[in-house]
């Protein structure tokens, strides 16, 4: 097997018992990177030699019997997660030359486990869209096709562990930013509960709906790496104080066991969604048969709010983000723009030059929906309806282990297919956004290939702090299904 | 709802935003566009439901007023764009 091929479990077990090292897998991966990532774009920053540094200090610990699973693995990170003394851009103008001076939790800990950060994936702008086409740097290209976007907003990380210039990566979903990329690319996303992972050092979009996960190869090492990041963190006061339950070591239960007792719900809503893609149907229900096989019972649910879940997100992660990216004055840290001797001007002219015209565009909406006069009409109801959805998540629970949906009404479009027309482009996250809203946890795991090649996944999502649910029936499914071909050749 | 010039010109400015005259129109329309569409949130029977502001527990969270080492101006204002020793510049805000 080559070095580019390795999970992080088998990379890990080659390292614990010295048959590899953390060095080579690293060397091999940057010149991986070094030869395809041109055609790609999934990296905006590299530091070498940061990262062969972590990979000697992880050979020297695996030496001395210090070894985690994830000693000397090569890991990417969206480039919205603080990296001390690595630049953090956010794929945006106005932290174009930002500079963190400390790392995210979720950083801290892949470190002291010994992880190799091995570089900085492109993202739409401060994670606004669903395509990667909103970054400031570069466009990101689907591995499979590269007429093809990969899914946004952490396309970057879904790349980079399609094209294998990584060994995993970690992303952040807010609306499907993890789910949506993993299912265009080939791969497995989860986004935790809201609560799961520590958001400290995650530069904000909305808060109460971003959550960090991992983007991986397959379901067993995306719940090694959640096992890792999980946790309550007293620097983010959202963060739960749960007890993590050790995912990895379920998996040996898991493959003893079948998904006998299981039971999916599929949301009548779902069905009759406009503009589901034939090609994404029949996979969708080839995935209900398998279950079906594996002895899970399938049964017609009902989420009656679902029609209205874009409007509400719309409202809620603008009005958040409107406040949030507020920061970004020219007068702290970031870019700021020449302008006259007034201090308005400043803060006009640097924003208006810092920020792409997506992420404008969702400052203005929220700042409009929370000025003066339509505060009740657009935020205050959006939340009303947002209660209305998360009851009906809780009912639905009551009466199964998972909700089975497709992930994206369509396979990856082609670059530039909707970059004029927003609403469109929000349209497609209507199986995702639910999670976010209700706080859920949702993975995405491969499930097909469209007839052009494209892959896509399907959906489970799970009651609060059930991602065990996900993982057990994730995994499952991972072993039955025959989708051909894994990872795309360059 | 629609949204005209001229509103786009008063919220750009709430939020600091400088829309250029020629993109306007344009702002104008898409905006006016995904609000038509968020207006179908009035067709929810909302009467008497709670607002929701998000997923986390609803407690707070307290710890002890204990001393910790602080990082200092010179981490602090290391991303600073303009800086004169621990103070950031800034346009003068008082004539």
């Amino acid at each position: 097997m080559e070095y580019h091929e390795l999970t992080i479990a088998a990379a890990g077990k080659l390292l614990a018992d010295h048959q590899i090292s953390s060095v080579d897998l690293t060397k091999a991966l940057l010149d991986r990177i070094e030869k395809y990532d041109e055609k790609i774009g999934a990296y905006i920053t590299l530091d070498k030699d940061m990262a062969l540094k972590q990979a000697e200090k992880a050979d020297q610990d695996i030496a001395g019997n210090n070894i985690s699973l994830l000693t000397g693995i090569p890991i990417a990170l969206k480039d919205l997660l603080c990296t001390k003394g690595l630049k953090t851009t956010c794929a945006s103008q106005i932290l174009d030359n930002f500079i963190p001076q400390y790392d995210a939790s979720v950083v801290s800990k892949l470190k002291e486990n010994g992880a190799v950060i091995i570089g900085k994936t492109n993202l739409d702008e401060f994670a606004m869209g669903s395509s990667t086409e909103n970054s400031s740097y570069k466009i990101t290209t689907n591995p499979w096709n590269r007429d093809y976007v990969p899914g946004g907003s952490s396309g970057g990380s879904a790349a980079a562990v399609a094209a294998q210039l990584c060994c995993a990566a970690l992303g952040s979903d807010t609306g499907g930013s993890i789910r949506q990329p993993a299912s265009h690319c080939g791969v497995v996303g989860i986004k935790p509960t809201y609560g799961r992972v520590s958001r400290f050092g995650l530069v904000s979009y909305a808060s109460s709906l971003d959550q960090i996960g991992p983007i991986t190869k397959d379901v067993k090492d995306a719940a090694i790496l959640l096992n890792v990041i999980s946790g309550n963190d007293k620097k983010d006061s959202t963060s739960a104080k749960k007890d993590v339950p050790d995912f990895n070591l379920a998996f040996s239960q898991f493959e003893k066991q079948s998904l006998k007792g299981m039971t999916a719900g599929i949301p009548k809503e779902y069905l009759s969604v406009d503009g589901i893609d034939p090609e994404v149907e029949k996979v969708f229900n080839t995935a209900k048969r398998v279950f079906k096989d594996l002895g899970v019972e399938i049964k017609e649910i009902s989420l009656p709010h679902t029609d209205y879940v874009v409007a509400a997100y719309y409202i809620i992660a603008p009005c958040e983000a409107s406040s949030n990216l507020a920061r970004f004055d020219g007068v702290k840290y970031g870019f700021r723009a020449p302008s006259s001797d007034d201090l308005i001007d400043m803060y006009k002219k640097t924003k208006s030059k810092g920020f792409g015209p997506e992420v404008q565009r969702r400052i203005l909406i929220g700042t409009y929906a929370l000025s003066a006069g339509y505060y009740d009409a657009y935020y205050g109801r959006a939340s009303q309806v947002r209660t209305l959805i998360m009851e009906d998540f809780s009912k639905a629970f009551e009466t199964c282990d998972f909700i089975l949906s497709p992930v994206a009404p369509a396979p990856a479009f082609k670059i530039g297919a909707n970059v004029d027309d927003p609403l469109t482009m929000y349209l497609t996250d209507i199986f995702t956004l639910s999670a976010n809203m209700a706080g859920i946890p949702g993975i995405s795991v491969p499930a097909g290939f469209s007839s052009k090649g494209l892959p896509i996944g399907i959906q489970m999502m799970a009651d609060r702090f059930d991602e065990m649910s996900l993982f057990r029936a994730g995994y499952g499914f991972e072993k039955t299904i025959r989708t051909g071909q894994k990872f795309p050749s360059l | 709802m629609k949204i005209s010039k001229d509103e786009v010109e008063k919220i750009a400015h709430l939020a600091r935003l400088e829309i250029h005259e020629s993109k306007k129109e344009k702002m104008a329309e898409q905006l006016s566009h995904i609000l038509q569409y968020i207006d179908k949130l009035k067709d929810v029977d909302v009467e008497g439901v709670k607002l929701s502001s998000g997923a986390a527990f609803m407690n707070n969270v307290l710890r002890n007023d204990e001393l910790e080492v602080s990082p200092g101006p010179l981490v602090t204002l290391a991303n600073a764009p303009q800086r004169d020793e621990d103070f950031y510049i800034v346009p003068r805000v008082v004539k």
